[in-house]
């Protein structure tokens, strides 16, 4: 009975903690108000302005990969809508994709060994 | 602090996937011995809520933008070595998909966060919070000391991972090849950025969210508890 409650509160905060999550997820947009680049994430061009040139290597090495959704955005969405919507929908897959691999390589992981499950 | 590709020389960054190999190796033995399935919703979680909370981007004077981690959270509920796993894939992700952080830097940037700051932020917790009960002010207040030490940690790392390129990668006539700031630079700005304010966002959702969990399922909290 008392083990069976636990569990039950356990469920409980789980979900309650998804609920955050989403409603994080919606209100993820309020990150794009912070136009600026982090220090030491400039693009190329920006680099140019800075410096007045682009590093040699750094130029041939920033071209290695072109991420589909790169800068959380989707290339056929434009605008201030677009971008919003871009960002949830960006959020939305993003959270989907770990919160799945973490979840399975759980999976993965315990499943050699049986007797971890008490 | 996602390192871009092109900002650190193929030496630094082959060095860190030698390193972090060797880290991720070690986490998948020790996650074989102590990961329990009733962690496996947790682990899930605590990637999802890494992920979203690195979306929110805060802007501070001079232009330049940073974000809390969440690692150190992942750490106190999952235990450090799973904190690894699920910041690292968070991490892999934002590359892959999202271009946030290079795919040559993967390795140097989970090294900073998803090892530095999980790791010292976890036992900076656990020695702060020692003995302290479930819930109590001490305990979250010992919760938001970890993150913020933690994530000025992993913001050193970075720093001086970008500041030695200058030094050690040059054209032969002297140009830098790859990120162009020396460690005098780097080190004092991305320093400040996470004292002055990054930091207080990590130690502000570390307490609230220990604090909620502790509200919602105490005995969770237990099982890394000082």
């Amino acid at each position: 009975m008392a083990e069976k409650e636990k569990t039950n509160q356990e469920t409980r905060a789980i979900k309650k903690l998804w609920i955050v999550i989403a409603l994080l997820c919606f209100l993820s947009p309020l990150g794009l108000l912070a136009s600026g680049t982090a220090w030491g994430e400039w693009s190329s061009e920006q680099l140019r302005t800075m410096l007045g040139y682009i590093p040699e290597g750094l130029e041939r090495l920033g071209k290695i990969w072109n991420a589909l959704l790169a800068d959380y955005s989707i290339p056929s969405l434009h605008g201030t809508a677009g971008n919003i919507l871009s960002y949830i929908i960006s959020a939305v897959i993003g959270v989907g994709l770990v919160s799945f691999i973490s979840f399975i390589l759980g999976k993965i992981i315990t499943s050699r060994h049986g007797k971890n499950d008490a | 602090m996602h390192i871009p590709d092109g900002y650190l020389g193929p030496a630094t960054y082959g060095t860190f996937y030698g390193i972090m190999g060797f880290i991720w190796f070690w986490s998948g033995k020790m996650l074989n011995r102590v990961l329990k399935t009733k962690q496996i919703p947790w682990l899930a979680l605590g990637a999802a809520f890494s992920f979203i909370l690195m979306m929110f981007n805060i802007p501070i004077p001079g232009g330049s933008t940073g974000h809390a981690v969440g690692a150190t959270l992942a750490a106190i509920i999952l235990g450090p070595w799973a904190a690894v796993m699920v910041i690292s894939i968070t991490l892999i992700i934002q590359a892959l998909l999202f271009g946030d952080g290079g795919i040559t830097a993967i390795a140097a940037n989970s090294f900073n966060m998803a090892f530095i700051m999980p790791f010292s932020g976890y036992y900076i917790y656990k020695i702060l919070s020692a003995g302290a009960p479930i819930g109590s002010k001490r305990q979250i207040i010992a919760a938001g000391i970890s993150g913020y030490i933690s994530l000025n940690l992993a913001a050193l790392f970075c720093a001086i991972e970008l500041g030695l390129q200058p030094i050690i990668a040059l054209t032969p006539d002297g140009t830098p090849l790859y990120c162009p700031y020396p460690l005098s630079v780097s080190i004092p700005v991305m320093v400040f950025g996470h004292i002055a304010i990054f930091g207080f966002v990590e130690a502000a959702v570390t307490s609230l969210m220990v604090a909620y969990i502790a509200k919602l399922d105490p005995d969770l909290l237990k099982i890394h508890h000082g």
